[in-house]
């Protein structure tokens, strides 16, 4: 009497098949593996003999997911939805398989579908069960979510009582409840810090949240309000969708819907190779990237004594193409997960790399799993982006997501370069931080947490033929955008003394990258208010091309005890603008001689104290830059003088022009003397440069005697660590003695997770989905 | 399919192209025939002979040396990297940023990396000392090959054009 029925417990029948979930996703994929095609389609047969009515199909569907993420965001009050549009919506098949999703953080495609398919491997349909009208929420990272702030709301679609799909929303919440404010938190070394976590919790039934949710959730988070918004926004384009399959499904028939809903997958499979083929040129692709991890250092503060250590992230990559228009992406030398908050889920990797795709081979509207399914994704166990414990955080994965993925942007531009396809190549894109944080009580007396969301609009990389675009772009959003300041103004305890380009902060070439921009902003009416800077500072991550310089480093400026408040009322200068040259600095001169203040490449901190009047720069970084700078056009250097976006000692170094200034402050280049002196630069080149193999000597010495900082040490012996293919690689490059080892041990730094490490998978009644080779 | 003409692949290469064609070419599906005209134009900008095989950079190809028929790295001014399967960079010059005063020559000191993180690789030619790369990696880091195209796949499957001669 007291226990469940067998209509609870028992075999669902969702599907109306007598078919579990798992056994219908099961022959999905061996259908696929067997055939090479999606599910087994060799041919299109609602597409071939109806083409309009599947075009007509594709667009009443991805329209109306479009119009559902529009229509969806006006409810939401966080800026970071509202003004960034930092959401989506994505329609899926019973089996988890993407079939189309909106505009907006499309990373999500693969995410959700990961939730879904967690679901299915673990019998979800059993218990708690899947029912009309059921709502769950997902931000679990270690079953795929990129960071816990990327809430999905995933609600299943019915028809005539059989599961015939999903649809899942997501927004990108404000703040997670983590252990310090924003939603993309530092200073956590762990899962357990990282904020409220829910996994696949049923949080809905009869289209109505649950009360115990929303008690449990609005309470866990700092901003309650804006929580509850969003979670409105996610459940109203969920139904908005799901209503729309219903009336596709009214007016074509479930048949014709269902047929879709797997061709249009095999489609999207088929274009990927046909883009490959049309785009780019047979053959291997090898790039790789790096961030810093500066924890040594005090502003950093953590839990665990084993996380203060500097070290570097390492993304290699083999891009292999073959002629038959098939691919695979290697990631193998990885560098192994570390103790912050910058881990990142497999799928958090690949499906992150469809947000990418799409700004470059694959610029359509149909992207769904097609395009994984056309893809051989090698991604090792233990590496930062596939991680083999289950303590690993993931507030921030988007510290190193962000530059791992720029080296297949390099590197199909290379393939499209050598094509004559100039017009597609991009050098890649800007780190996109830093990542103003904080929390505390805000101008309205309310415990608040802010995260702004500028870095949606950082300097893009150059191409072959122009530069870069300045203050514009995002890879995670490509329809991010940076924000109103009064909107910023009204959301955060914060006044803008300047809103400038950022000087200098494109990588230069014949093409320059785009600059990124900073903001000074000013605490005001706050109380007991806190901040922390997350970016790269003492590495770049983002490489220039053929000859293009990487795009400037971060630093941060941050000053306290300004006397700002006083200086108002007597009507002394103020710090306004831009801080043009960061080692001749002009803030200090408009703030008390005795305020503390910090600049250095320390871009990445945990909360610290602000009071009303201190000042917080937000630097946005710029792109990376093409070929070589002393091909760069005079007319262009004097536009970027004129404009403040080159600082004009640089515009006679790196591009050798020869500048003046008239009267009225404007620069212009004198052609015959920069030609000139760009032959001297090239002799000077000459003169100091020498060939590479004598230069391999010397640095193989400093690699036999160890001589290297210790983050780069550790950095290769965690990826030693974790192959042996790429230890075998690097020995055989620098012909190294046989004996020759870099292990962590030898390392005076701790090791803590170097040997014993605990995958999810272990856990009991737990099945993980894994969707790489690994 | 859209169709430009040899002026205009050639205007693109010099970055002169008008924007409403560039923006044609972003938009609408590929021109397979572009990699022949790419080819073309860029062959009557190079000062040399040999025949282009595929262009890897603003002014680096892979190229046929016409004597000899075998393909080559080879810069804008002629001077040949060795043989095209080689990684061109070992056997270029180079100038390594490896400390703070060499790092503050291209930015200033707060916007360039600390160089016990990262180091920057300039590649020139050995002969007129264009910069062809510019490597960004830590200390350590073997050279990086590139790229290995499949060319021989590439002309014959792709763009249904004849395999330039290539001496073994």
């Amino acid at each position: 009497m007291n226990m469940m029925t067998h209509k609870e417990t028992g075999f669902a029948n969702l599907l109306g098949t007598g078919q579990t979930l798992k056994q219908y996703r099961d022959a999905i994929l061996e259908r696929t593996k067997e055939s090479g095609h999606y599910n087994g389609l060799e041919t299109l047969a609602l597409r071939e003999a109806d083409p309009i009515r599947y075009e007509k199909l594709f667009s009443k569907l991805r329209g109306g997911l479009v119009h559902a993420r529009e229509t969806a965001k006006k409810i939401a009050a966080s800026p970071i939805v509202e003004q960034e549009g930092e959401l989506c919506f994505t329609l899926y098949n019973a089996a988890g398989d993407c079939i189309l999703t909106s505009t907006g953080i499309i990373i999500h495609v693969g995410t959700m579908g990961a939730a879904i398919k967690y679901m299915i491997e673990n019998n979800w349909e059993a218990n708690p069960g899947i029912n009309p009208g059921d709502m769950f929420t997902n931000n679990d990272c270690s079953i795929g979510n990129v960071h816990p702030c990327d809430i999905a709301t995933i609600v299943p679609i019915f028809h005539a009582g059989k599961l015939i799909g999903w649809v899942g929303g997501v927004t990108h919440v404000i703040d997670t409840g983590a252990v310090t404010p924003g939603s993309m938190s530092t200073g956590q070394t762990q899962r357990f810090g990282d904020g409220y976590m829910i996994t696949c919790r049923k949080t809905g039934v009869n289209d109505t949240p649950l009360r115990d949710w929303l008690h449990e959730s609005q309470r866990s988070v700092r901003t309650p309000k804006y929580w509850i918004l969003d979670e409105k926004t996610r459940i109203a384009g969920c139904h908005m969708v799901r209503q729309l399959v219903e009336e596709v499904i009214a007016e074509d028939g479930l048949e014709a819907y269902e047929q879709f809903a797997f061709e249009v997958i095999e489609e999207g499979r088929r274009g990927l190779s046909t883009r490959l083929k049309a785009m780019t040129l047979p053959g291997k692709y090898r790039k790789v990237a790096f961030v810093d991890v500066p924890y040594a250092h005090e502003d950093v503060q953590t839990s665990n004594a084993f996380a203060k250590l500097d070290t570097i992230m390492h993304a290699p990559v083999e891009m292999e193409i073959r002629k038959d228009g098939t691919w695979r992406l290697d990631f193998e030398g990885a560098s192994r997960w570390g103790w912050h908050s910058y881990n990142a889920h497999q799928v958090a990797f690949t499906s992150g790399i469809w947000v990418m795709m799409t700004q470059t081979l694959v610029p359509t509207q149909r992207i769904n799993d097609g395009a994984y399914y056309g893809t051989e994704f090698h991604m090792p166990k233990g590496g930062w982006n596939n991680p083999d414990d289950r303590r690993t955080g993931h507030a921030y994965a988007w510290h190193f997501l962000v530059s791992a993925w720029t080296t297949m942007w390099r590197g199909l531009s290379q393939a499209y370069f050598s094509r004559g396809y100039l017009e597609e190549v991009n050098a890649g894109n800007a780190n996109t931080s830093n990542w103003l944080q904080g929390g505390g009580i805000n101008q309205d007396g309310e415990i608040h947490a802010v995260n702004s969301f500028e870095a949606s609009s950082c300097g893009t990389g150059a191409s072959a033929i122009k530069d870069g675009l300045n203050h514009a772009a995002a890879i995670w959003n490509p329809e991010g955008d940076m924000g109103d300041i009064e909107i910023w103004e009204m959301a955060e305890p914060l006044l803008y003394l300047g809103r400038n380009a950022k000087c200098n902060s494109g990588g230069y070439g014949k093409y320059r990258g785009g600059c990124g921009f900073e903001t000074l902003r000013m605490v005001w009416k706050a109380q007991d208010w806190t901040m922390f800077f997350m970016g790269n500072g003492f590495m770049n991550s983002d490489w220039g091309l053929m000859g293009g310089y990487p795009s400037a480093t971060g630093y941060r400026f941050e000053a306290h005890k300004t006397g700002l408040e006083q200086r108002i009322v007597v009507g002394d200068s103020l710090p306004l603008g831009a801080d043009v040259n960061p080692d001749t600095p002009d803030y200090e001169r408009h703030i008390d001689a005795g305020a503390r203040v910090k600049r250095d490449h320390q871009c990445m901190t945990t909360e610290d104290c602000y009071e009303n009047y201190d000042l917080y720069l937000n630097y946005l970084r710029g792109g990376p830059g093409y070929g070589d700078p002393l091909d760069r056009e005079p007319e262009a250097i004097a536009r970027d003088l004129n404009n403040a976006w080159l600082l004009p000692e640089y515009a006679q170094k790196v591009y050798g022009a020869v500048i003046r200034r008239d009267a009225k402050g404007v620069w212009s280049i004198d052609a015959e003397a920069t030609a000139k002196r760009r032959a001297e630069v090239r002799q000077e080149r000459l003169a100091r440069a020498v060939p590479t193999r004598e230069w391999m000597h010397e640095e193989r010495e400093r690699i036999v005697t160890k001589h290297a900082s210790g983050q780069v040490k550790h950095m290769f012996a965690t990826s030693f660590g974790l192959s042996e293919k790429f230890k075998a690689q690097f020995k055989s490059f620098w012909n190294l003695p046989e004996d020759w080892d870099m292990t962590e041990d030898e390392l005076d730094v701790p090791s803590y997770g170097s040997k014993y490490r605990m995958d999810l998978a272990k856990m009991p009644d737990v099945r993980t989905v894994t969707l790489v080779e690994e | 399919m859209s169709r430009y003409t040899k002026e205009q692949v050639a205007k693109l290469a010099d970055g002169k192209l008008d924007w409403d064609t560039t923006m044609r070419m972003l938009a609408m599906p590929k021109d397979n025939e572009r990699f022949a005209l790419f080819v073309e134009a860029l062959q009557k900008k190079v000062s040399w002979d040999d025949k282009i095989v595929l262009p890897l950079g603003p002014h680096l190809y892979i190229a046929q040396n016409a004597k000899s028929k075998q393909w080559v790295t080879k810069c804008d001014c002629g001077h040949e990297f060795g043989d095209y399967r080689e990684n061109w960079k070992l056997n270029a010059v180079v100038y390594v940023r490896d400390t703070e005063e060499a790092m503050t020559e291209v930015y200033p000191k707060l916007m360039a990396p600390d160089t016990a993180w990262q180091v920057y690789r300039e590649y020139y030619c050995p002969s007129c000392g264009t910069m062809h790369d510019v490597e960004a990696p830590t200390p350590w880091y073997p050279v990086i090959h590139d790229f290995e195209p499949d060319i021989e796949a590439f002309y014959e499957e792709w763009v249904g054009l004849p395999v330039p001669e290539k001496a073994a």
